[in-house]
């Protein structure tokens, strides 16, 4: 099944960095029918195409403490499964297995990266913006890091809640 | 055996640590544990090492220009077994005076023991990201405690199990 987004144009909106306080509020779940809604994915899937590197954004990035997040790992040399570039609505996990460590960075803490475990596969239920479709997403490998990446930020948590340890944090030399 | 704890730190360079570890070869001084790090522009080293007098040390590195360096004599490590259980502790936020020092108070009333520390900041965002060993049973109180602590410093923090080894 695709779920790629093919909702209309949006618009760039500024990303939001830490510690800005929307980034630790736990989002609000959102109704996928309400314009404002299909129009909040659609500026998310815009700011995440012109922001090189990004394969994922999420609401409270740009300022809405709301669970919608986009995702596209399409081409990237760590991605197996893909399911191009969409958004969905107030996901959750329902099953994460083959757990692995990873190095994650994200726009919001640009100057920081972070060792994070996360699940090498996850199956994700959620609703499509605008149809309301609901959908249940398996995924691995990248996909399903960028997956748990953006949950988490709807969840007002950033990787820097779940790095390993002491030493886990890293300052990153180069942004994209 | 007793032990020498010794500190250098200065602004970075390249051969500190060849300078440093050569030096302290030179009287007999083995190296045991040590941490190196660069610490905004500053390279600082923590060594233990066993071997030579505290006086002979102090004197093999008196020459090496541009680094602080203190040497003293410690005991060696007691076998202490009761560890506790392993947690992190994750805070970050807005960068403000003394967010180590309220995070660790409340760890220590706690009865926790701060294992491993490292704190970041990176324009106005403050991270400290601990590893505590807390006694057994103790962790819900705490974190709710932490809670409280992050709430007044306009801070977030999380507590979590650490991970334990597999193999």
């Amino acid at each position: 099944m695709t779920i790629t987004w093919d909702g209309p144009q949006g618009k760039i909106l500024p990303v939001l960095t830490a510690p800005d306080t929307v980034l630790s509020t736990v989002g609000d779940e959102v109704d996928p029918a309400d314009p404002a809604v299909v129009q909040l994915a659609a500026d998310l899937v815009a700011t995440m195409r012109v922001s090189p590197g990004c394969v994922g954004l999420a609401a409270p990035q740009v300022g809405v403490g709301a669970q919608l997040f986009a995702v596209d790992v399409t081409g990237h040399p760590k991605a197996a499964t893909t399911h191009g570039a969409f958004v969905l609505c107030n996901a959750k996990i329902i099953e994460a297995s083959r757990w692995k460590a990873g190095r994650e960075g994200c726009m919001s803490v640009p100057d920081l990266t972070g060792d994070v475990k996360r699940a090498g596969r996850v199956v994700v239920a959620a609703t499509l913006p605008g149809s309301g479709e609901e959908v249940t997403v398996t995924t691995d490998a990248f996909e399903a890091r960028a997956l748990q990446h953006e949950i988490d930020h709807c969840a007002g948590k950033l990787f820097l809640d779940r790095v390993a340890g002491a030493h886990a944090i890293y300052q990153r030399k180069v942004y994209l | 055996m007793d032990e020498l704890a010794i500190t250098v730190i200065g602004p970075d360079r390249t051969s500190i640590v060849a300078d440093v570890t050569e030096a302290l070869a030179g009287v007999g001084a083995n190296l045991t544990d040590s941490t190196m790090t660069r610490l905004r522009g500053h390279f600082t080293m923590t060594l233990i090492c066993t071997g030579p007098s505290a006086s002979a040390a102090e004197e093999a590195l008196a020459p090496l220009e541009g680094v602080v360096t203190s040497v003293r004599s410690v005991s060696a490590e007691s076998d202490k077994t009761d560890k506790g259980e392993p947690y992190v502790v994750s805070v970050h936020g807005a960068d403000r005076l003394g967010i180590v020092a309220a995070v660790t108070r409340v760890v220590a009333a706690a009865g926790g023991n701060i294992t491993d520390l490292s704190t970041r900041l990176s324009g106005s965002l403050y991270v400290l990201i601990a590893e505590v060993d807390l006694p057994g049973g103790s962790a819900d109180e705490l974190a709710e405690q932490l809670a409280v602590a992050a709430a007044e410093l306009g801070v977030e923090v999380t507590l979590r199990r650490a991970e334990s080894e597999i193999l």
